[in-house]
């Protein structure tokens, strides 16, 4: 067989298969709450529950809470992958599709490359309300578009671990549940909705540890000041180390499947 | 071996930890046939599709698809085949149009011709109407359909069902037959499990008869009713409160064990035995035993099944 034309297949097997995991977000209320809904309810509630105690008003607490927002937006997407690989795998659609004559990794990386849509869409969801809500961007769109970039690619960096965790755990709704409680966890004990000064010490120190408030920090700079600190090149250097882990893992996992 | 065999089967085993799924199995099948697999549940069926459908991995031996390894040649021998599982392997959130569209897409169909062949198996399935409703609406039986039709996506030569009738109704799987029975038309080849002997022995041109991960027994329907041989009396007494005595009865005259289920009693005769069922008649007559059912039957595929296996119970 000719590897060039066997790379073509492989990629249009890709895009058929990306096309067939955005299918199910869009068909499945599930997943459709989780990208396009959760988005624009927790930017619309933390905005007029906090902004007025934390920052005086909504308005001067939105470019405080944009970064956190966003982050946490495209995060929770991500932990979406695993209990949808579970579900692939438990309800026998992975099987069929390894009866295939496919390349084997095609199904693994339609719902990975799904996923990168999934989370441009809930970024992009938690930045039009935000928008709508009165926020406006100090820095120009290319600033705001790395901002949105450096988040896709911490979320997508973390949908990894969450791929196998489902690939590698049984239960479907376990998976769900537990993802959603990590996130959780990781966003608010971080910076992304709260000032961190006003906290306990040992709390303080937790935060300050979280990979998320180094992202969140890093965000906040880009799209207040337009530029890109340390904190970004930290949260970046996180996303590869996640990466360079979870990957191979996955792979790994993914092929002992049977 | 024979140049018309498409599935080669030799010396299979498969462990799993300590238990011997499926021990030295061999066996082909011909071009053109509606292969069955028979056996009790937990004897091995399923295994056995998944390593010829290069889902798992036999401990030893060798699987040929129309020539191709199924350990050393997957993609090609993936080319082969479709394969139907027991559970309806489909997308719950996707329509049934775009569950065809997607497998149609993998299987190498541009999207044209993609979208004709999905149309064109919505129509043959009776799925027309609703084609375009995500599954959550569908009934078990239509599942089932759509989950042949996507098998039926890349118009395959070779194709395995894995219990392709267990709980349908009965109009369902007459259509089940009927599709599978028009695709063997077409020169393709089928191989199915079953666990309704009488779908076997009516559609089935040849059978293999497993039980503990062995093969017991493999011929035609005919071949294996006749290997059990014999013909069969079968008896039910009309009170369920003599049944004792008829028991009695038929087991001082009889050399083979009599079974009892309710008020039956079955026993296989021996050559020459078919002649002396009249006196036995007389005997229930004199010990005052009304009977309502006496017939000497040929034995069933169920009779071969029974003999030749032990299941796990």
């Amino acid at each position: 067989m000719n590897i060039e034309t066997s790379n073509t297949h492989n990629l249009k097997n890709m895009v058929t298969m990306t096309h067939r995991n955005l299918l199910k977000t869009l068909h499945n209320p599930d997943n459709f709450g989780d990208v396009i809904m959760e988005p624009v309810i927790f930017t619309l509630l933390f905005g007029f529950l906090f902004g007025g105690a934390i920052a005086g008003s909504v308005q001067s607490y939105l470019p405080i809470l944009v970064p956190g927002i966003l982050l946490q937006s495209i995060l929770n997407a991500a932990s979406g992958s695993g209990q949808q690989l579970r579900e692939d795998i438990n309800n026998g659609v992975f099987d069929r599709f390894k009866t295939l004559p496919i390349a084997p990794i095609v199904p693994l990386a339609g719902q990975l490359i799904g996923d990168i849509f999934r989370l441009l869409l809930a970024g992009s969801m938690a930045l039009v309300t935000a928008f709508l809500m009165g926020w406006r961007p100090v820095v120009g769109l290319p600033m705001v578009a790395a901002a949105l970039g450096l988040a896709l690619f911490i979320g997508w960096a973390t949908s990894w671990i969450f791929a196998l965790v489902g690939l590698v755990a049984k239960n479907a709704e376990m998976i769900g549940s537990l993802s959603m409680m990590i996130i959780l966890v990781l966003t608010f004990l971080s910076n992304a909705f709260v000032p961190t000064k006003t906290l306990p010490r040992f709390i303080q120190t937790i935060v300050n540890l979280n990979p998320v408030s180094y992202t969140v920090t890093a965000i906040r700079s880009i799209l207040q000041t337009g530029t890109w600190d340390l904190h970004a090149t930290v949260a970046l250097l996180c996303g590869l180390l996640i990466i360079s882990i979870f990957m191979p893992l996955s792979l790994l996992a993914y092929q002992k499947q049977n | 071996m024979n140049n018309d065999d498409v599935i080669q089967v030799s010396n299979i085993s498969k462990h799993f930890g300590k238990n011997a799924a499926v021990q030295d199995v061999s066996f082909s099948v011909e071009k053109g046939e509606i292969f069955g697999l028979l056996g009790p549940n937990g004897a091995g069926k399923t295994t056995l599709i998944r390593m010829m459908t290069t889902l798992l991995h036999p401990d030893t031996g060798q699987i040929l698809i129309n020539g191709f390894d199924t350990q050393t040649q997957g993609r090609n021998a993936r080319q082969q085949f479709s394969v139907t599982g027991q559970t309806a392997a489909i997308d719950q959130d996707l329509t049934a149009r775009e569950n065809l569209m997607i497998f149609a897409r993998l299987s190498g169909l541009g999207i044209p011709a993609a979208r004709s062949r999905a149309t064109e198996l919505l129509k043959a399935f009776d799925l027309v109407a609703s084609a375009d409703q995500t599954l959550e609406t569908f009934s078990g039986g239509m599942r089932r359909r759509l989950d042949l039709a996507v098998s039926l996506v890349g118009k395959p030569t070779i194709l395995f069902l894995d219990e392709p009738t267990t709980g349908l109704d009965p109009r369902t799987r007459a259509q089940m037959w009927q599709v599978i029975q028009s695709l063997v038309a077409t020169g393709s080849t089928v191989l199915l499990t079953t666990q309704y002997l009488e779908e076997a022995a009516q559609f089935a041109d040849r059978i293999a008869l497993i039980d503990h991960g062995q093969m017991k027994a493999i011929g035609t329907p005919d071949e294996l009713t006749r290997r059990v041989g014999g013909k069969r009396l079968r008896l039910q007494v009309t009170a369920a409160q003599s049944l004792k005595a008829a028991q009695v009865i038929l087991q001082k005259t009889e050399m083979n064990p009599v079974q009892v289920s309710e008020r039956t009693l079955t026993v296989s005769l021996d050559e020459g035995e078919v002649g002396q069922t009249a006196a036995l008649l007389q005997q229930f007559d004199e010990a005052g035993i009304a009977l309502s059912q006496f017939a000497i039957e040929p034995p069933s595929l169920d009779d071969v099944f029974l003999q030749m296996t032990v299941g796990k119970n």
